[in-house]
């Protein structure tokens, strides 16, 4: 057989082989080129989030009044208390991850299983939160009205200042208004979902309740969003309104820039997917590691390597929980 | 490999672990400390933090350059440079010591981080000096130069 090489005269030399100069196996080394790529593919999501960002500064919606909800808590505002958990969350279940890693150095195979069935259900709590939070935002709280050119009008309370419903103030009117179904016409148009209100109904809510303000997306100088008066506001609301929303989603959005909606849902959905994969993945080993794959294998660098890919999908929320919620 | 040795100190030595499981629990308190602390900033926003130190420069090319390398605290307000700071550092520690970085071989190290930094660096600076021009574009009445 030796006869078939090709002596190359390297033997022995760096580029001879057989060396390992990194000292991590070919598995692990993959992985972590892997989390380079996945790296650059987030920050190039997380880039164009602030190139929209500084592109809109003047009116981007202020994350502390969108963000504001906790489950079974309801009608409070707790900005931040909710993501504060979840991160909290993920952070607990690298340190069950790391810990079965450590404990599969020590060949501990009880420990490892128990560890990484905590790490599943740590993941599983995240991914759960964050379908919550995406309802929540999908829902909406408040409502606001879209104008012409696209700019979000909220509604406020001129005596207390707190932000008005359009349910608290909007008067319903009777009339011919129907939903247009696909039976009613041509197969393939019909009509989406409606609002609550129409727009005729909330500008004959302003008109008979005097207390009611308009305040637009465009932020003063303390960060705030501007209140008009009350004339400015039902002249602005006439003259401007187009649609009312309620909730957002990829088209509109309450609270302002439909842009803010839409990389919300994209990147924390590219992470939600990233979190679910690695739940996934971490059952298939969860049971390998049941059946005893690594203990015959006599090691558990399998457990390091999705390992490495939790503890990426960690690090990468660190940094979608400081852009999109604390700056 | 088959050897797992750890490096188990961490803030360059000032703190030492007796075993790899004491050093994960002493990392994860340290990383609840920093969030924390920015979910206590972030609810707070204490008003000292919310305007940047420094006013930007005007003049010529030292003022220009200036701008440049202070431009942390001069275009940002202190509250967020502190968050951006502390991701760092968590993610230093997630990097460093939950994905065991510490103990690879510095040439294995430098190739993921650097390669990665240096890539992050540049998307970020072109994107944000992008997105800021066409802001100054809408802003100033669609007039770049006034001639």
């Amino acid at each position: 057989m030796s006869s078939t090489l090709a002596s190359t005269g390297t033997e022995g030399k760096t580029w001879g082989g057989g060396s390992a100069p990194l000292k991590a196996s070919y598995g692990k080394m993959m992985m972590w080129f892997f989390i380079v790529s996945d790296a650059l593919t987030f920050s190039g999501f997380l880039a164009a989030y602030g190139f929209s960002r500084f592109k809109y500064i003047g009116s981007w919606p202020i994350a502390d009044e969108v963000f504001t909800h906790v489950p079974f808590l309801h009608g409070q505002e707790l900005p931040m208390i909710y993501v504060a958990f979840m991160t909290f969350v993920l952070i607990m279940s690298s340190v069950t991850m790391v810990l079965a890693v450590d404990a599969g150095h020590h060949m501990k195979k009880n420990k490892v299983t128990w560890y990484l069935f905590l790490t599943i259900i740590g993941g599983l709590i995240f991914v759960g939160s964050q379908a919550w939070e995406w309802a929540t935002f999908i829902k909406g709280d408040y409502g606001a009205v879209q104008t012409k050119g696209g700019q979000i009008l909220q509604f406020v309370d001129a005596e207390t200042g707190d932000r008005l419903a359009l349910g608290d103030f909007a008067q319903p009117i009777d009339g011919p208004r129907e939903q247009h179904l696909a039976k009613n016409g041509i197969w393939f148009e019909s009509e989406g979902a409606h609002t609550s209100f129409n727009l005729q109904e909330v500008i004959a809510g302003m008109e008979s309740h005097s207390n009611v303000l308009v305040r637009t997306q465009i932020l003063n100088e303390e960060g705030e969003k501007t209140l008009l008066s009350r004339e400015a506001s039902l002249e602005q609301i006439k003259t401007n309104g187009k649609q009312v929303v309620e909730g957002a989603n990829l088209k509109v959005n309450e609270y302002g820039s439909p842009l803010f909606a839409d990389f919300f849902f994209f990147i924390t959905g590219f992470h939600g997917f990233h979190v679910f994969s690695g739940v996934v993945i971490n059952i298939i080993i969860f049971f390998n590691v049941i059946l005893g794959t690594y203990e015959r294998r006599k090691n558990y660098e399998m457990v390091e390597k999705v390992g490495l890919y939790w503890h990426f999908v960690d690090l990468v929320w660190v940094f979608v929980f400081t852009f999109f919620y604390l700056v | 490999m088959g050897s797992h040795e750890h490096k188990l100190e961490i803030f360059r030595g000032l703190v030492k672990f007796k075993n790899n499981t004491q050093k994960i629990w002493g990392v994860l308190i340290f990383l609840t400390l920093v969030t924390a602390i920015e979910v206590v900033l972030g609810i707070y926003k204490p008003e000292i933090l919310m305007s940047p130190l420094l006013t930007p420069f005007e003049g010529g090319f030292g003022a220009t350059l200036g701008n440049v390398f202070l431009s942390p605290i001069i275009f940002l307000k202190p509250l967020n440079l502190i968050f951006i700071l502390l991701t760092l550092v968590k993610a230093y520690y997630i990097t460093w010591d939950f994905m065991h970085m510490r103990d690879e071989t510095a040439s294995l190290r430098r190739m993921v981080v650097w390669t990665a930094v240096f890539l992050v660096a540049y998307l970020i600076f072109i994107l944000l000096q992008e997105g800021g021009y066409i802001e100054s574009i809408y802003s100033s009445g669609y007039i770049k130069r006034d001639f």
